[in-house]
């Protein structure tokens, strides 16, 4: 028995050693896995939720079939895994995940205590209040001494003590671990309102059983940049994460499409030549293959696509989440 | 003579050996798997650090002490140890009661109580608790009716919605300072009489007088000094603080919220379905000869069993009673299933706003480890007064 338990001890111990002494890059680890892991929502319309078809659907979810089509040229080799915003930073540290692409909002403390690296802002956001219409609430200001669900382990949850604190008025919050219990509590009356990011709102506000008895008001309470994270200490995957979500707002601005793509392939543009992998080497140095675009695009689509397919459906408004050349805040480093 | 045994063959040499070899590989590998996460946390720019304890938290709670969210990551933490303590407390008073009564009544003669008590058990005790909690706060959030279509029970005492269950409490009120004094006299004074008439004569039957006696000088002096503020003031010391509906919310009396009503309730029924099993067979473990004999003394049925067979079946009951007891305290951390905020929800919390999760985990598990070695130190000392005495 003991000698049993000894040769078990040694076993697990040199599983540990190796591991430690082989320690590959994430790249290296995704292309010899076959696939990606991508931590996402575990339900929230329009950014992560699984269709009838069993499948994973979403603006967040297309943004990591995309990374795949780029390494892969295969955008379903991914493994989605779905997270509450509990789990999320510690499966993304414990190397459960290889990106985190789930609406997570870039914060500073995040960035550097948490150990993580945001590539880049891929939907720009703002926690905003759901009120059922009738109560006549016509701001946060009305609010006083009101009960508030909102999930547990988000910025949301700061923000909104922030707020209330701001405005001298006093609050009771409800903290719920996902957005399916925050959001049934809500519709039962057990709160006199829900605060989550604007998105978020609209979203959930399709699955209540009277969803034209809410409103949101129009009070914008923080910003909420949301973009995919990764882990400290991989620059090259953080490259890649990065110039995979800045080719797709590229991609948009050239006007290139996954149904025009085709049209594409004797472009005499040099920019576009350069982007799609015709000239330039451009996914070499990335450590990628020269055309990882033209494989997104084939594969996936462009931001604009992503946002009609997946946000469009939930009446959320482009806004600010628009190119710049069309008055947005999208804007991509040059592809060069 | 034969030669001294070498070490090698000795058996006791050899067994100490094989205990320290063993003992330093547990503690090697222990070294190895702590030194490798430190090294990778340091690595991953994550260093262990308890510095962001006394920082502000920046979120409210619900329910528990007051909080505000300027307070400090600490206090957020003291006020959900407070939480799991009463959720604790509260849970192990009443699966005790609830636990007794079941068990008491699966060894009833009457046939309908007997079958109730034994589907009450079956059913509580075979379905995971998570799906209890789950239950019956979906129960409560979805039939209650909503804050203001709720009913008023007792005259308005009593206000019921899926806000919670809100009731009349006492409250002290502006001459509470005028009566304070009576109620420490009134102590003082109960104290003296229990401590002098038990001084004077010993034996059972004057210790109960001795108790009542003291009972009634402390009462007496309490509504003497209760009417008197009453009179001279034309304002009661403690009055009734009646909840009604204002604002978003219910004000006064004290509010039972939905969240803490569920996880109680789960606790208590699961616990208690365990509990009624270990009564049961404290009871059966007595010899039969026990209550005949007493019957065969001319006690009454019910004497036969609270001064015969329950003190006897307490010593089964009370080891395997504290592992309920036990259990319990540690799955009131599911209270983050329905939105309670225990140590464990909140602590949660603070380790996503700060990403310590090293020091987050100590922090809960000595927490909770300290509260399961208080109860079951408590429990041992009462099994240890209750253990047969031999000589």
């Amino acid at each position: 028995m003991l000698r049993r338990h000894v040769c078990l001890a040694v076993v697990a111990c040199t599983v540990l050693c190796t591991t430690i002494a082989l320690a590959q890059t994430t790249l290296e680890t995704v292309k010899s896995r076959g696939k990606l892991v991508c931590g996402v929502n575990t339900g929230l319309a329009g950014f992560a939720t699984v269709g009838p078809d069993g499948k994973w659907y979403g603006f967040d979810v297309d943004y990591c079939r995309a990374l795949a089509a780029a390494i892969f040229n295969d955008a379903d080799k991914v493994e989605f895994r779905p997270l509450t915003a509990q789990a999320r930073f510690t499966a993304l540290q414990a190397k459960e995940i290889d990106v985190l692409s789930r609406n997570t909002t870039w914060t500073l403390s995040r960035d550097t205590s948490l150990g993580l690296n945001f590539a880049v802002i891929l939907f720009y956001d703002g926690q905003g209040l759901m009120v059922p219409a009738k109560t006549q609430v016509k701001s946060a200001t009305n609010l006083d001494g009101a009960t508030i669900c909102v999930q547990s382990g988000t910025t949301t949850e700061l923000n909104l003590a922030d707020y209330f604190r701001r405005l001298q008025i006093k609050f009771t919050p409800v903290v719920f671990e996902t957005i399916d219990q925050t959001y049934a509590a809500y519709d039962s009356g057990r709160c006199d309102a829900v605060t989550s990011d604007v998105s978020q709102l609209l979203a959930q506000k399709t699955t209540l059983k009277q969803p034209n008895d809410h409103v949101v008001l129009a009070d914008v309470m923080s910003k909420e940049p949301l973009g995919p994270a990764v882990r400290h200490g991989d620059d090259q995957w953080l490259d890649i994460i990065k110039w995979v979500a800045f080719g797709l707002i590229q991609a948009e601005e050239f006007g290139v499409t996954s149904k025009n793509i085709g049209s594409f392939a004797d472009t005499k543009d040099p920019n576009i030549r350069r982007f799609l992998g015709a000239e330039g080497g451009l996914g070499t140095m990335l450590g990628l293959s020269d055309d990882f675009m033209a494989r997104v695009m084939r594969l996936v689509g462009n931001y604009g696509e992503l946002f009609e397919r997946h946000l469009q459906p939930l009446h959320l408004a482009r806004g600010v989440n628009n190119l710049w050349t069309q008055g947005g805040l999208l804007y991509a480093p040059p592809f060069r | 003579m034969s030669p001294p045994i070498p070490f090698y063959r000795n058996v006791r040499v050899l067994a100490w050996l094989a205990q320290v070899t063993f003992a330093l590989g547990v503690v090697g590998l222990g070294w190895l798997l702590l030194s490798t996460m430190l090294g990778n946390l340091q690595k991953q720019g994550l260093p262990i650090s308890f510095a962001f304890l006394p920082q502000p938290a920046g979120f409210g709670i619900s329910e528990g002490l007051p909080f505000q969210p300027s307070q400090s990551y600490l206090t957020a933490f003291g006020v959900g140890v407070v939480n799991t303590l009463r959720a604790a407390v509260t849970g192990i008073i009443l699966a005790t009661l609830l636990g007794i009564g079941t068990g008491v009544a699966r060894l009833s003669h009457n046939w309908l109580l007997e079958r109730l008590a034994t589907l009450y058990v079956e059913t509580f005790r075979n379905v995971p608790l998570l799906l209890w909690l789950v239950f019956t706060y979906a129960a409560i959030r979805d039939t209650l009716p909503r804050l203001r279509e709720g009913p008023a029970l007792l005259w308005g005492t009593v206000l019921m919605s899926n806000r919670g269950i809100a009731l009349a409490w006492p409250q002290t009120s502006a001459t509470y300072h005028a009566f304070q004094p009576w109620l420490l006299a009134g102590l003082g004074v109960g104290l003296g009489v229990w401590g002098w008439m038990t001084f004077r004569r010993r034996g059972a039957a004057s210790q109960r007088r001795a108790l009542g006696c003291s009972l009634a000088v402390c009462v007496a002096l309490w509504t003497s000094g209760f009417l008197w503020t009453w009179m001279t003031t034309h304002l009661p010391p403690v009055v009734w603080s009646v909840p009604h509906i204002a604002g978003f919310n219910y004000q006064g009396g004290i509010v039972l919220s939905p969240e803490f009503a569920a996880l109680l309730f789960g606790l208590v029924v699961y616990t208690a379905s365990f509990i009624a099993e270990i009564v049961r067979a404290g009871i059966l473990a007595v010899p039969k000869g026990q209550g005949e004999a007493a019957r065969a003394l001319g006690l009454s049925d019910r004497q036969t069993f609270v001064l015969i067979i329950f003190p006897q079946a307490l010593r089964v009951i009370i080891p395997p009673l504290i592992n309920q007891y036990l259990n319990l305290t540690k799955n009131s951390s599911l209270a983050i299933a329905v939105g309670y905020p225990d140590l464990f929800s909140i602590g949660l919390t603070i380790n996503n706003q700060t990403g310590q999760a090293i020091p987050f985990v100590v922090m809960i598990m000595v927490t909770y480890l300290s509260m399961s070695l208080l109860t079951s130190w408590i429990l041992n000392l009462l099994n240890r007064r209750l253990a047969l005495k031999t000589r």
